[in-house]
């Protein structure tokens, strides 16, 4: 993944501004707030009071180092203290008996190793707290200190105040949250492998002696050595894949874990009789190496999808909240949001996440949905309104009466309609298990078919008879085959990772392969999320300029996008903000006014496309400003590239035919819908795929979401609502479109190379097979061979990775 | 051949005290932040409480 570095706050050896002077406020020639890295307009050195405050902080702390260590990257939330919700702390502290408390908090707004380095120092002057450690890899914040619980505020507030978002762990989430797979796994690994190297040294020199003049004592010693420490491995290290097989069978099918549990049991039993009787072979080295290979490709599988996992996980955390309800003798009770009964109270403070479905009763605000609509404008909210959980007041404070909470609420609603979606895909199967499907019959059948012609018609005791049927069991054991798959998707998935996109669902990369259509939906998808100000030849500069200086103190969408459209302006003074409204500055030749077309414009003007926002100047005629979506910039080329290769691309939309139409033209795709709706949509996907078709569905919006859960295999942009990224198979990042060609690339070439990789394990089995049948097959070549064809297996998976530029 | 004996003894010994260390620092957390170790390293402040 490449990191976009801000100009002026890379570390690296001719900082632009590594040493911000310490005592003035002025910083000319930067557009960036030496705190939190946004851009700022002209001759200011912060974006906000809060930002001065935190850098003045930092520098009495003496932490000053902490601007010239660290790497901001943009993509990330960046570290601007707000007035952020944050639920009651108290409900999370765990007391310890010995009277240390324990509080475990998600942190957003986590950047590099040096806000770790800030937040340990920071929290290491505070008194009273015995921890306050920073784990990176999950973005946590662990606190532990003794005495009063209420310390808690203090701690926390010492880091909020540097502008870093503390949201308490829910103690259901966070044990959720414990990787206990992962190290189950790991110690499994951990254990197999320690066996394997030891029961290998023995096995060697059994080997050795078979050719020198070892006595059967002697070897003997070394395959109850052997079985000693191969025993408790196996039944250790072997768990994930009885449970698994347990699984399977109760389930009423097999997968790929039954024939080698089955084999790993077989093995285990007869190699124990072997050396029991004082027999010739043992093969405990291939059992534990077999477990070792496989647990390999658990680990890395694992791992894969942890990250993707870890940030749903912190998605969830960083959602749970209070309400503070309004009880019927005037005083607040804060509660959790599914507590609240409907009909009761609720006030949504400014900055707070509203916690239920209702109808504003007092109050006037704008509201942020993008959580629930991918909408990136606030729309404004008064008495009569209804407002949806998991929207964001950005205003005063609103009086809301709850008309439903919890489960009933618009938000619980729609993962109810997407888990209904999900459930009518259906189980894909997996090509592994496809495989697995045939391969086990035929395997076991063999091996009764050779014990029955050794015993019954060559007339060999049963002993010896089991012994070759076992040992057509082993050579065919699926190491290579087993691995075949999950080598492939861990090198796929890497690279994937790498290139900003992240696999959440384990079967994405087979689903991808398969793909035939591609459906986009145009808003935050095609284009980009968020605004820009529509070119107007008959405006003139100054109105701009104006405008924009206006803007600069304002944090609303559209000012950003007059900020980026004016480029570096001053500041104008004494901007009064007016929520729904627009911006006020009182200057001694009149007030000026920019906003919406009520507050600042002309009423008789022509009604624009898209969003508009309007400058009033005093003595002259009120100019307004459009605004529109823009293309992401290489998203012509990646449709193009979509279509050269074969796949059917289809646009569809919510918004109006005249404005979907143009979109559709410039990017060459013929079959677009407009102005359909989300249920339309799903009707959509779900017909393409009954004429057998297999649709990838990339969306962003809350009304994306059914479909992308009834698409054959979905795409998220990660500034899509976070309902729809977890939805979403796979998620990229970026501004670009790109990822989505090179996903379905590498998955195709992921598919082709998974293929290879079974075509050599089911090749190498046809050889050894019939060599195990006829009985010739001994356990160092069976050690070799297993060995052998695993190897080959995982180096030709290393061709997974697509090269750069190359298009399928 | 006693000191086959004694060499598979201490073979054992000496892999089972790798196992055990490995498992030791698994369960201390040692590898709960591989990420976070990787950076601060790069911070040579006195070790905090």
């Amino acid at each position: 993944m490449t990191v976009e570095v801000r100009p002026g706050l890379c570390p690296g050896p001719a900082p632009a501004r590594s040493a911000p002077s310490r005592d003035g406020r002025e910083a000319p020639g930067s557009h960036f707030c030496d705190h939190c890295g946004l851009p700022v307009p002209l001759g200011r050195r912060f974006c906000c009071p809060g930002c001065a405050a935190a850098f003045d902080t930092i520098q009495e702390l003496g932490l000053g180092r902490y601007y010239e260590q660290r790497l901001l990257d943009p993509a990330l939330r960046a570290p601007r203290p707000e007035a952020a919700e944050r639920g009651d702390l108290a409900r999370h502290i765990e007391s310890l008996p010995d009277g240390t408390h324990v509080l475990t908090l998600a942190l957003d707004g986590l950047q590099c190793g040096a806000c770790v380095w800030l937040i340990e120092q920071v929290l290491a002057r505070e008194s009273g707290l015995l921890q306050g450690r920073v784990n990176m890899t999950t973005r946590r914040l662990r606190l532990a200190w003794r005495g009063a619980a209420e310390e808690a505020e203090r701690f926390v507030a010492a880091v909020e105040r540097l502008g870093y978002r503390l949201v308490p762990f829910d103690a259901a989430a966070q044990a959720a949250a414990d990787d206990r797979t992962g190290r189950m796994l790991l110690r499994a690994l951990a254990v197999a492998g320690f066996a394997a190297a030891n029961v290998m040294f023995n096995s060697i020199a059994v080997w050795v002696g078979f050719g020198e003049d070892m006595g059967p004592a002697t070897r003997s010693l070394l395959y109850w050595v052997s079985a000693l420490i191969a025993l408790p491995a196996v039944a250790y290290a072997g768990r994930p894949f009885f449970r698994s097989a347990l699984g399977a069978l109760r389930a009423g099918h097999t997968n790929m874990d039954v024939p080698v549990s089955l084999g790993v049991l077989l093995v285990t039993s007869m190699s124990l009789w072997e050396a029991f009787h004082g027999g010739r072979h043992t093969y405990f080295d291939s059992v534990v190496t077999l477990l070792f290979f496989l647990l390999i490709g658990r680990v890395l599988d694992h791992r894969a999808r942890g990250q993707a996992r870890a940030t749903a996980q912190q998605l969830l955390a960083l959602r749970v909240t209070d309400v503070a309800m309004l009880q019927p003798d005037g005083s607040v009770l804060r509660c959790a949001a599914e507590t609240v009964p409907p009909g009761a109270r609720v006030l949504v403070g400014m900055g707070e996440r509203i916690g239920v479905d209702g109808v504003v009763e007092r109050g006037e605000a704008p509201l942020d949905a993008s959580l629930v609509t991918g909408e990136s404008l606030p729309v404004p909210a008064g008495p009569g309104t209804k407002v949806f959980a998991g929207t964001l007041n950005q205003g005063e404070t609103l009086l809301v009466r709850a008309t439903a909470t919890g489960n009933a609420t618009l938000l619980a609603e729609c993962v109810r309609l997407i888990e209904a979606a999900e459930a009518r895909r259906g189980r894909f199967v997996i090509l592994a298990d496809r495989v697995a499907r045939l391969y086990v019959p035929v395997v076991h059948s063999c091996a009764a078919a050779s014990f029955i012609w050794w015993w019954g018609v060559q007339g060999l005791p049963v002993a010896e008879s089991l012994l070759i049927a076992c040992a057509v069991l082993i050579i065919t054991c699926p190491c290579a085959l087993a691995l075949a798959v999950p080598a492939v998707q861990v090198i796929a998935a890497g690279a994937l990772f790498r290139a900003g996109v992240l696999l959440k669902s384990a079967t994405a990369l087979e689903r991808l392969a398969e793909v035939d259509i591609v459906v986009f939906d145009k808003t935050g998808t095609l284009t980009e999320p968020v605004l820009a100000l529509a070119d107007d030849p008959s405006r003139d500069r100054e109105a701009l300029r104006v405008a924009a200086s206006l803007a600069a103190s304002s944090r609303h969408p559209l000012s950003r996008a007059l900020l980026a459209a004016a480029g570096p302006v001053p500041a104008a003074e004494a901007v009064e903000e007016r929520p729904g409204e627009g911006l006020l500055c009182r200057t001694p030749a009149g007030d000026i006014r920019l906003g919406s077309r009520g507050f600042a414009g002309d009423p008789a003007a022509p009604v624009a496309e898209g969003p508009e926002l309007f400058l009033a100047r005093p003595g002259l005629p009120p100019v307004a400003f459009s605004f529109r979506e823009r293309l992401r910039a290489d998203a012509v080329a990646t449709v193009a590239g979509l279509q050269r290769a074969g796949l059917h691309v289809v646009l569809a939309s919510g918004d109006r035919a005249c404005v979907v139409g143009p979109v559709a033209a410039t990017l060459g795709i013929h079959d677009w819908r407009a102005e359909i709706s989300p249920v339309a949509k799903v009707g959509l996907i779900e017909s393409l795929r009954a004429q057998g078709r297999r649709v990838l569905m990339v969306g962003d919006g809350l009304n994306d979401a059914p479909s992308l859960a009834a698409a054959s295999v979905s795409m998220s942009p990660s500034s899509a609502a976070d309902i729809s990224q977890n939805v979403a198979d796979v998620v990229f990042q970026g501004a670009h479109l790109r990822p989505v060609a090179t996903a379905l690339w590498t998955a195709r070439r992921a598919r082709a190379v998974m293929r290879q990789n079974l075509a050599l394990s089911l090749g190498y089995n046809a050889v050894m097979l019939p060599l195990a049948m006829a009985g010739l097959v001994t356990p160092w070549l069976a050690a070799a061979a297993m060995s052998g064809s695993s190897l080959l297996v995982m180096a030709n998976s290393f061709r997974a990775r697509v090269r750069e530029g190359r298009a399928a | 051949m006693t000191i086959m004996l004694y060499l598979i003894g201490l073979s054992l010994v000496m892999g089972g005290i790798g196992l055990v260390v490995f498992l030791w620092c698994l369960r201390s957390g040692q590898y709960d932040d591989l990420e976070g170790a990787a950076n601060r390293i790069l911070f040579d402040d006195p070790p905090l409480k």
